[in-house]
């Protein structure tokens, strides 16, 4: 059926019935619906004769046009009243004519908006309580299967642990140095506009330093890994899941937890502290740059400033925090992996809600600390 | 048979490698109008590869195919395009958009190449559906929730909905049930009979080998060892096409062709 020189279908009357003319084919189909639409009287099959005798070319969607048009019943008999046909026309005309759905009609589903919104609420609200309590009963599960896993090294999985390390913290270093230095450069500059009116802007230095070391070196770091890493665990097991790998591990007697889930988890506790760590030190070193350019103060003044009047219990409440945030992150994120489905559409989905929910818990976990650690006086 | 003899799809000396591993060197293939050409090989040969070469989805690493008489290779997109409307590919493991239901999967090609409303596509996918053998309510299932024999036959519902000029099967029937398997070699003749379409036919499954194909090529040896008739192929002297061939799986497969052709 080349495209080239393609005489459009038709459909005639004539004295006692209808006729077929020119190709009826995919190129064609819109039009020739249109004339049968025309053509029918009523809604049941047409009950003329039906002459294919210059019919042109024929595929499958002009077969179905044909068999639409006749009714199926007389089409599986095509061979008595269009013996002039080919029998491949025939085998085809048949072919589509048992194919043809009983009904063409299915279920429309047809919902008042109104409802439909409050019912997607409820079901949203649902859906929040529940995957809480998965989140709950993930942690668990980790919890202890990382207790009965730590009293047998030999069940340690060093090299998909190292393995990880590199991909979530040694590779996330660049970035996450840059992006706290040029945070720390902002806060200092901030910081002096808004104390130069006070003429106090030498407490530039302890605004930088406090905020770092307290708040934003494992703020910014954990939102970096929320980002990025939680993505890719999710991604990682959820293709995985896709794959059946995870059932061919279960089928294999291996703990999916042990192999998959503990080396993520441990992986970015160890990363995410050392990830604070250098997030603190490149915003100091940001802001001590914005010092040194814009404010004159030296590098030797601000380090001093620093040593003297900045405890290190500053720079240990924000440690803190670390792992706590790297355990959430590595679990939101496998576990969502784990609720993949099969399909492309599904591990997006799940990518998505893991980015989103590790980046609130980490927020809201990170405010309950910081009203926990004002009211301890630390 | 009288088929016309021109070659729809010429391979010519078409080289193919991965990195130091050569897998084709100087291939010659063509396959006619109207002809079911079966493609066998030992696993690893390179028949998939020879199959995404042909199809435009690897870049030969020499040599040419042409495709209707044109270089798909050297095509500005939008010609390209336009050629590659005329195929119908089904991939080994189905590939079907996992985030549309089969009627969608199957009416996308019909919306977006045939500009056709979306009720006349879903309408002609779902006769489509039917034609490659699956119930009715099978069309609002999505992907994932398939057997295996369903997604071959939802794939091929899917590599037929534009009515193309050469359809690409890879393995087709491996995972199907036996009547499954049989009925789809029906499908695949009554289909190439009333519409006259070329059938380029990756396969391991030997009974379809010897109900479909009018002609086989046998790849070894990172080239077409012979292409030609089932009689030809069968009668080459070379020890891989023996053992294929005369194997028992071969003879018993040969024998039920024979058995059905005398019936």
């Amino acid at each position: 059926m080349p495209q080239t020189a393609s005489c459009p279908g038709n459909l005639v009357q004539y004295a006692s019935g209808l006729r077929a003319t020119g190709d009826w084919t995919l190129l064609h189909h819109n039009r020739l619906r249109k004339t049968i639409g025309h053509q029918r009287h009523g809604h049941g099959p047409d009950t003329r004769e039906l002459d294919l005798e210059e019919l042109g070319e024929l595929d499958t969607s002009g077969a179905v046009l044909l068999v639409e048009l006749m009714g199926p019943e007389r089409i599986l008999d095509v061979a008595t009243w269009a013996p002039e046909q080919p029998p491949e026309r025939h085998a085809l005309l048949v072919a589509v004519a048992r194919a043809m759905p009983d009904s063409t009609l299915l279920p429309h589903r047809t919902r008042f908006a109104a409802l439909g919104a409050l019912g997607d609420i409820g079901r949203n609200i649902e859906n929040l309580g529940r995957q809480q309590t998965q989140l709950l009963g993930f942690i668990g599960l980790t919890l202890a299967s990382l207790a009965s896993s730590l009293l047998k090294p030999r069940r340690w999985r060093l090299t998909a642990l190292v393995a990880h390390i590199q991909q979530t913290g040694l590779n996330a270093i660049p970035i996450v140095a840059l992006l706290t230095f040029l945070v720390g450069a902002v806060v200092a500059f901030l910081g002096a506009t808004v104390l130069r009116d006070f003429g106090a802007t030498i407490f530039t230095v302890n605004l930088v330093t406090y905020s770092f070391l307290r708040e934003f070196g494992v703020l910014l770091a954990a939102i970096m890994l929320a980002g990025r890493t939680a993505s890719a665990f999710t991604a990682q097991i959820g293709s995985m899941k896709a794959n059946e790998e995870i059932d061919a591990l279960r089928a294999l007697g291996l703990s999916t937890m042990e192999l998959l889930v503990l080396p993520r988890v441990l992986a970015m506790m160890i990363s995410l502290p050392i990830l604070a760590f250098i997030g603190m030190l490149s915003g100091i070193a940001g802001g001590a740059m914005v010092c040194l350019l814009a404010l004159d103060i030296s590098l030797i003044q601000f380090l001093d400033i620093l040593q003297r009047d900045i405890p290190l219990r500053h720079f240990l409440v924000g440690l803190a925090k670390a792992p706590i945030f790297a355990f959430l992150i590595a679990v939101i994120g496998c576990l969502e992996g784990f609720k993949a489905s099969g399909s492309a559409q599904s591990v997006g989905e799940h990518t998505t809600s893991s980015v989103v929910q590790s980046i609130f818990m980490v927020i809201l976990i990170d405010a309950l600390a910081a009203m926990f650690f004002m009211g301890m006086g630390w | 048979m009288s088929r016309s003899e021109a070659a729809v799809i010429e391979v010519r000396g078409l080289i193919n490698r991965f990195g130091p591993n050569v897998v084709h060197e100087d291939l010659d293939l063509d396959i006619r109008r109207g002809e079911i050409l079966g493609v066998v090989g030992g696993s690893g040969t390179g028949k998939s590869v020879l199959l995404r070469s042909v199809i435009g989805l690897k870049h030969p690493d020499g040599g040419t195919i042409r495709v209707f008489g044109e270089d798909l290779q050297r095509l500005p997109p939008n010609q390209r395009s336009l050629l590659e409307r005329r195929f119908g590919v089904m991939f080994q493991r189905g590939a079907l958009f996992t985030s549309l239901n089969l009627q969608e999967n199957v009416a996308l090609p019909l919306i977006e190449h045939a500009g056709l409303a979306r009720a006349d596509a879903e309408h002609l996918a779902r006769v489509k559906l039917a034609l490659a053998g699956l119930p009715p309510d099978a069309a609002l299932l999505y992907p994932d929730a398939l057997s295996g024999g369903m997604t071959k036959r939802a794939a091929l519902a899917r590599a037929l909905a534009l009515d193309p000029e050469v359809l690409f099967l890879d393995e087709p029937t491996a995972g199907l049930d036996p009547i499954g398997a049989a009925a789809f070699d029906q499908l695949l003749m009554t289909l190439r009979d009333a519409l006259g379409f070329s059938v380029f036919l990756v396969t391991h499954d030997l009974d379809t080998l010897y109900t479909t194909c009018d002609r086989v090529a046998v790849i070894a040896d990172k080239r077409i060892l012979v292409a030609a008739d089932l009689a030809t192929v069968e009668a080459t002297d070379d020890d891989w096409i023996r053992e294929y061939f005369h194997g028992p799986r071969g003879r018993a497969a040969s024998l039920a062709a024979q058995h059905t052709e005398d019936r």
